[in-house]
């Protein structure tokens, strides 16, 4: 009795003996909690490598003169959007609406879809518009890293979600399917999460 | 054994279904605090008094998104290890960078000249635009805009103000 009780958090699972204890019943999402957290580590080295080069950095420029900050305030609506979209979705498959389900993944991945346009628009005008490049200065080099990784995460989540919304197809609402919903959704939020940290760091401040 | 345990535990279930949050609430407060950032940035406040608030509106909204779109507030409190670790590993690669980004590396990084200069015979003293075309090699252009000794030294100077892009 005492031995089940300290075992506590294997006591789900006595079917599958390799069930995660941190997130019982779905190893995918301990398997993608723990992917996201060296992802996590990418993105703080180059907000740490950003930090560091501009801190107490005199000639850095106002980032506001170069950059369109109410592009990008409505480039984080969209993001906040999309994440309000994908756990509706993932409330759908959880209440075994699929088509709620297909409907609010297809929202979420146009929400990518639209960020992703915004963001072109936003490199083809510093590009080609005002001549920045990654070798212009420091600012712009950490601008191009720091954003290009972020939007080359949001373009790997448009076509992960594409790809859930595509087989989802004919499917029966499972709990199969809420696991794979869910997961996913944890690699999207986590790219909201970080757009709104370089939102506030590369763009405001 | 195999019963106590199943009963004391919910009902069967290999997934544990949480209490779904108001995810509507979360998204207004997410909105409002996106509102709040452009509100605190366009208020003009002192520099740092802005950043400290930008600072803490965006930790508050990561916050948000982790704790209840990504369920950490409802999942298994072992999670935090993994959520929280590479919070701690960033932190400590920033601040062991830090020691090494005083105002010296680049509001004075005339400095640098200075110190490599002394090595130098003392007769050698006109060369420092050499020194300074040393530094250039290593260091980004744009560090290079208004450095107080570069227009007495010769013609060198020229290029190198050249090379510093076109400021904002």
């Amino acid at each position: 009795m005492s031995e089940a009780a300290a075992l506590d958090t294997h006591a789900e699972g006595f079917h599958d003996e390799l069930e995660p204890s941190l997130t019982p019943g779905n190893s995918g999402k301990l398997g993608m909690w723990i992917f996201l957290a060296g992802d996590a580590m990418t993105f703080g080295a180059g907000i740490a490598a950003y930090g560091a080069l501009r801190w107490y950095n005199v000639n850095w420029p106002n980032p506001a003169d170069w950059l369109g900050i109410t592009l990008t305030a409505v480039m984080t609506f969209i993001l906040i959007c999309s994440s309000l979209t994908m756990v509706e979705a993932l409330s759908g498959v959880q209440h075994g609406n699929m088509t709620k389900m297909r409907s609010f993944l297809g929202l979420t991945v146009l929400g990518g879809i639209v960020f992703l346009g915004c963001q072109a628009f936003e490199w083809h005008h510093l590009i080609w518009g005002e001549g920045l490049s990654i070798k212009t200065s420091l600012f712009s080099a950490t601008f191009f890293i720091l954003t290009g990784f972020h939007g080359c995460h949001v373009f790997g989540g448009v076509v992960y979600l594409g790809t859930l919304l595509l087989g989802s197809f004919g499917k029966q609402a499972s709990e199969h399917e809420a696991k794979l919903v869910e997961v996913a959704g944890l690699y999207w939020h986590f790219v909201d999460l970080v757009w709104i940290l370089i939102f506030t760091f590369v763009y405001l401040i | 054994m195999a019963a106590e345990t199943a009963a004391a535990h919910a009902p069967h279930g290999a997934v544990e279904h949480h209490e779904e949050p108001n995810y509507i609430a979360v998204f207004i407060y997410l909105a409002l605090l996106t509102a709040a950032e452009l509100g605190v940035y366009g208020l003009g406040l002192p520099k740092t008094v802005m950043i400290g608030a930008l600072v803490a509106l965006a930790l508050a909204k990561a916050t948000l998104v982790a704790m209840y779109f990504m369920h950490l507030a409802m999942e298994r409190k072992g999670l935090w290890i993994v959520a929280v670790t590479p919070l701690v590993i960033v932190a400590f690669c920033y601040l062991m960078l830090r020691p090494d980004l005083s105002r010296r590396s680049w509001a004075s990084h005339q400095e640098n000249v200075v110190v490599g200069h002394h090595e130098e015979p003392a007769e050698v003293l006109p060369q420092i635009p050499q020194g300074k075309a040393l530094s250039n090699a290593d260091q980004p252009a744009d560090s290079q805009v208004g450095q107080p000794n570069a227009a007495p030294a010769s013609g060198e100077s020229a290029p190198a103000a050249a090379a510093s892009p076109a400021a904002p």
